[in-house]
């Protein structure tokens, strides 16, 4: 694939904030968050993950923030993916929201009860978080202390709800009356590549019941199966309650797809994208490439709102694949110092 | 292996049909059970209730059953307890991501609750179980009126 040109562009925004100072909330918005922002106005949105790292060292999470400015709308971090230990979604958020950067904070229900969650919920909000995703999370077995206890003292659809209350109705789930309560875009997860296949869209519709209000999908590396899904969503209307953002990723080699496949949990990859993988001279590049037309096919399709871009360990590659696939169509999303009137460098495709 | 189990996602309409005419009675029994002291049932009705439930469905005794709108599967036995529905980890054959031998216990609802009358409240939110009435007997606490099956509300 050859390597796009970098093109140098002045750009002038207008709903900067101060670091510190959270945007307004606009009428019928929940948050103030960019990433609502974004979706509501009908953009398709990007967003991507980042993998806390294993230190105390701020300036890392820094450094693999950085290598996204400019290309997404939001960025998750992960709590304790996969069950491995890592720093706290809490703790990277709140450094992310120090320099302004629009964050969706990751819960997990496996490694706290309902008094810790709720207390890591004010806390986060209080640090200026303004975009939550709620998940149930993989199981112990998954991770690198198999040895721990799991707690699932809630599960997903419970933590929405217990979240959604404490945003709209001021209270803990104990009843306690909160003075400020976390204005919070909520998230919930959706997998509609495992089975029950069938069940999955009225699983989604479960989850908007509970508040959800938007949803990132697993890894999607097999459009037909979405397109079904997505049908059914339409179907039930939901399309039209949920922002809806599909999850893509590049794979390295037909070796990586297979242990993906093998040992983490809930990912579906097709026997096709493997061959075509292992039949590739280079596996990277045609591991782009899927992702990339994953995207653009993705963006056909009804009711998808926008993509979810998890590379991990191949964090570089998430700003090549936005630009090949020409998904934000010359929008620049915000990043910290664009403010100071800094030149944009913008690659075209 | 979980023989029992299938067998009772086969015949989940029966046993909801079971169920609330149980249920019925239980509730009828209540000025009784107050006369006699719900203590003293206790004594009697928890050992049975863990041998019936425990039999048909592996119940884990969480004194909030919730089976007739699970398809009459115990949530409970999902690894993560989930009572809201499947995670996003299940196999493609179907099976547990944590325990690969387990048919899901949320694929297994979904299909019990399909041949249930009242199956559509498999879509009902349940809040977070309250871990106090662990061990305790779901059944009295019915008769007391402290917690009602999923059909039983849907009815009214």
């Amino acid at each position: 694939m050859p390597r796009p040109k970098l093109r140098i562009c002045k750009m002038v925004f207008t709903d900067e904030p101060d670091l510190g100072q959270p945007l307004p909330i606009l009428p019928g918005h929940t948050s103030p968050g960019r990433l609502e922002r974004v979706l509501r106005r009908g953009e398709f949105a990007v967003t991507t993950e980042m993998s806390p790292p294993d230190s105390a060292d701020p300036e890392e999470v820094y450094l693999r923030a950085r290598i996204f400015d400019g290309y997404v709308d939001a960025m998750n971090s992960t709590d304790g993916s996969g069950a491995n230990c890592h720093m706290s979604s809490v703790g990277v958020c709140s450094l992310l929201t120090r320099r302004g950067y629009a964050t969706v904070m990751q819960i997990s229900c496996r490694d706290r009860n309902r008094i810790a969650i709720q207390g890591d919920v004010l806390g986060a909000a209080a640090m200026g978080v303004t975009s939550m995703l709620c998940l149930t999370g993989d199981g112990v077995q998954a991770g690198d202390q198999a040895d721990a206890i799991p707690v699932f003292d809630l599960d997903c659809m419970s933590l929405l709800n217990a979240v959604r209350t404490m945003r709209d109705e001021s209270r803990l789930l104990s009843g306690r009356h909160l003075t400020a309560p976390p204005k919070v875009f909520l998230g919930a997860a959706a997998n509609p590549f495992v089975p029950p296949l069938d069940y999955r869209p009225a699983r989604l519709q479960k989850k908007i019941e509970a508040g959800a209000q938007f949803v990132q999908t697993q890894y999607c590396f097999d459009i037909d199966r979405l397109q079904s899904y997505m049908a059914q969503v339409r179907d039930l209307g939901l399309h039209e309650k949920v922002f809806i953002l599909v999850g893509v990723g590049p794979l390295a080699s037909a070796r990586a797809a297979r242990w993906i496949r093998e040992h983490v949990p809930g990912i579906h990859i097709p026997d096709a994208v493997i061959e075509r993988l292992a039949k590739a001279e280079k596996p990277k590049l045609e591991g782009m490439k899927l992702c990339i037309e994953m995207i653009q096919q993705l963006r056909e399709i009804e009711g998808v709102s926008g993509v979810h871009i998890m590379a991990y360990r191949q964090e570089e590659a998430v700003a090549e694949i936005i630009d090949a696939s020409g998904v934000l169509q010359g929008r620049v999303p915000w990043s910290p110092g664009r403010a100071d009137g800094q030149q944009q460098t913008r690659a075209s495709a | 292996m979980y023989a029992m189990r299938r067998w009772t996602v086969r015949n989940s309409r029966n046993l909801e049909r079971i169920y609330r005419q149980f249920e019925r009675y239980l509730i009828r029994c209540h000025p009784f059970f107050t006369r006699i002291g719900y203590d003293r049932v206790e004594v009697v009705v928890r050992p049975l209730e863990r041998w019936i439930k425990g039999r048909l469905f592996d119940c884990q005794m969480c004194g909030e059953c919730v089976l007739s709108s699970t398809g009459m599967v115990c949530p409970m036995n999902c690894p993560k307890q989930l009572r809201n529905g499947p995670c996003g980890g299940v196999r493609q054959d179907g099976c547990c991501e944590v325990l690969p031998d387990m048919p899901c216990v949320w694929v297994e609802a979904e299909r019990g609750s399909r041949n249930m009358r009242y199956g559509a409240t498999i879509q009902w939110v349940q809040p977070p179980v309250d871990n106090r009435f662990k061990g305790v007997s779901s059944f009295l606490r019915v008769a007391r009126g402290e917690h009602r099956a999923a059909a039983e509300i849907a009815d009214l």
